[in-house]
């Protein structure tokens, strides 16, 4: 198994509080990998360091092999999809498209244009007056027009309403599929990850409580959903 | 990321141009009739000996406008670090935009880079506009000004010629560092505001009088640096000492002026607490009251009364003065933008590190 992230007791402070501190984790190659865990285990910063927000206080991350980070050839490798799918609300769908092929040497127009279409966003529309669905949409729509070989997405679906979060979900397990992208997205939803992760993180205060193959997991402990098995680790980790 | 800078930046950009259409459009209307009006003035008065008094009517009929025109000079650059500035970062990281567009396969870095580039090169060339239409307009009401109001004199000083340029640059540098710092728009424009009123005061102050070392001078007391002599009845005589003229060298910025008495001793008898912005008062200078040229006949407060004046000149005293001269106006243009600019490289490249290093 080729690990498209490896992280190996990795920190990060800010000022004094440690966010994540002594974490070691591997995240598989052309999975969809669902990243679990409590409000402040340390995912978002997780996520962040990954895509080179952040720099690591502690501690190795290797990212597709890489430093993640500064360099343009890095960061086009590695699409992220912020919390809440920020997008810039005077611009107009048509606009984010073109900021993405101005800004990505490796952008796929006909990928975006079609995925736009096919949502049913209007070009001329500005972003600001679209729903919270569509935004996300569109947000997803330049992490995947990019080609990234690792799209990582951090709680993209927790604002948005039941129906939304089902068509996003299955757009991105679509796109993984077509595009054979590795996929890491986080979310505290077992029920979300659970349609269509088939790798689970359960991180709890920055340390790996459970990791596998959806698959496995699930046969490893037969009688039980997976949210019964990840609510399980949640509760021995936080026991400790 | 021109393209994108461009399109996030062409709102303001676009307003700017607009006000600076018409602020330019009304003086290039109105500046020919202001020249011809000063030139007909000249004309006339020069055979009549009477271009001081020409150069006070003339300048006080248009003191308002010039004093208006002047603080919108040094308004711009202040407006430029506010608007232009302070938001450049703050706005994505109050949306999270930042997120988005320092994810795409640009640096963060090279973001900035570009967005400082563009949006610096325009409050330069809209500053430069602004003021050098200024200092065009202003070019007769500037060669007749009060010498408090002269070229050379600190606030005017500030919205003439190439400085603003110099201004608007740091302004806009100090705006995003601030922004940097503070990561809220408010905050930031509120202390970018506070910090470039405090440079913008030090500098005048405490470093444009040392740009060159200041010219020393004493000078016989005459009409140009006396404003007036006056005597209590049977008292001592008060001379009133402008501290802002030399003779003979009209339109100097004068950084000191005091009366020296004839052993060349400094502020002879200086009244304390009578020192104003615009003279000192000596007063006691051994010299009749009650008889002689300045004795009551003299009459109170003439400037100019030449026989008295010219006693006391007889006496010893002398008017010592430090100054800097007209004629280095533009030597002082080019020292102080150019300190500006290293301010603002300066600041710049703190806010290429700064975004790669520590802010997320």
């Amino acid at each position: 198994m080729t690990a498209v992230l490896e992280a190996h007791a990795l920190g990060r402070k800010y000022g004094r509080r440690w966010a994540l501190r002594e974490c070691t984790v591997a995240v598989p190659a052309g999975r969809v990998v669902g990243l679990v865990g409590p409000n402040g285990a340390g995912k978002t910063t997780l996520l962040k360091l990954a895509s080179g927000q952040l720099g690591p206080t502690t501690g190795d991350l290797a990212v597709l092999g890489g430093r993640p980070g500064n360099t343009p050839a890095q960061l086009a490798r590695v699409g992220f999809v912020a919390q809440d799918t920020p997008v810039y609300p005077g611009l107009t769908v048509a606009e984010h498209l073109r900021l993405g092929a101005r800004l990505n040497p490796r952008w796929d127009a006909s990928l975006a244009r079609e995925r736009v279409a096919r949502l049913g966003l209007a070009p001329g529309r500005r972003a600001g007056r679209l729903s919270g669905g569509q935004r996300a949409q569109l947000a997803l729509t330049l992490g995947l027009a990019k080609r990234p070989e690792l799209l990582i997405l951090d709680e993209p679906v927790a604002a948005l309403d039941p129906l939304a979060r089902r068509d996003f979900l299955e757009g991105l397990g679509e796109a993984a599929a077509a595009h054979g992208l590795s996929v890491l997205l986080s979310s505290h939803l077992v029920a979300d990850l659970e349609r269509i992760c088939d790798h689970m993180i359960v991180l709890v205060g920055s340390r790996v409580r459970l990791a596998g193959d959806v698959a496995g997991l699930l046969a490893s402990r037969p009688g039980l959903g997976l949210e019964d098995v990840v609510l399980a680790a949640m509760h021995e980790g936080a026991g400790r | 990321m021109i393209w994108l800078t461009w399109r996030q930046f062409r709102g303001s950009a676009a307003l700017t141009a607009a006000v600076l259409v018409v602020l330019v459009t009304a003086l290039g209307l109105t500046g020919p009739d202001l020249a011809g009006e000063y030139a007909a003035g000249i004309a006339a008065c020069v055979p009549a000996e009477t271009c001081p008094d020409f150069f006070d009517r003339f300048f006080g009929a248009y003191d308002l406008l010039f004093l208006g025109l002047t603080l919108v000079v040094l308004l711009v650059p202040a407006l430029i670090g506010l608007f232009w500035g302070a938001p450049l970062v703050t706005r994505e990281l109050e949306a999270g935009t930042h997120l988005l567009v320092w994810n795409q396969s640009v640096t963060r870095r090279r973001w900035l880079a570009v967005k400082l580039g563009i949006v610096g090169l325009a409050a330069v060339a809209a500053a430069g506009v602004c003021g050098l239409a200024v200092t065009w307009w202003s070019g007769p009401l500037d060669r007749s000004a009060v010498p408090e109001m002269a070229q050379m004199a600190p606030v005017v000083f500030g919205a003439r010629g190439i400085a603003p340029m110099g201004y608007a640059a740091f302004a806009f540098v100090l705006g995003v560092t601030v922004g940097m710092l503070v990561r809220r728009t408010l905050p930031a424009m509120a202390l970018t505001l506070a910090v470039f009123v405090a440079v913008q005061a030090a500098v005048p102050l405490l470093v444009r009088p040392h740009l060159m070392p200041p010219v020393t001078g004493t000078f016989e007391l005459g009409r140009e640096n006396v404003d007036g002599i006056a005597a209590e009845r049977g008292g001592s005589l008060h001379v009133f000492l402008r501290t802002s003229a030399v003779p003979g060298h009209p339109g100097a910025w004068v950084l000191s002026s005091d009366l020296a008495d004839p052993s060349g001793r400094l502020g002879a008898g200086t009244a304390e607490g009578l020192a104003g912005p615009s003279s000192t008062v000596a007063r006691s200078i051994p010299i009749s009251t009650t008889s002689g040229p300045c004795g009551p006949s003299m009459g109170a407060a003439t400037p100019g009364a030449h026989p008295c004046l010219d006693a006391i000149n007889r006496l010893g005293y002398r008017q010592q003065a430090s100054y800097q001269p007209l004629g280095r106006f533009w030597p002082f243009q080019w020292i102080e933008t150019g300190l500006y600019a290293l301010l603002t490289l300066g600041l710049a490249g703190f806010c290429l590190r700064w975004i790669r290093s520590r802010l997320s």
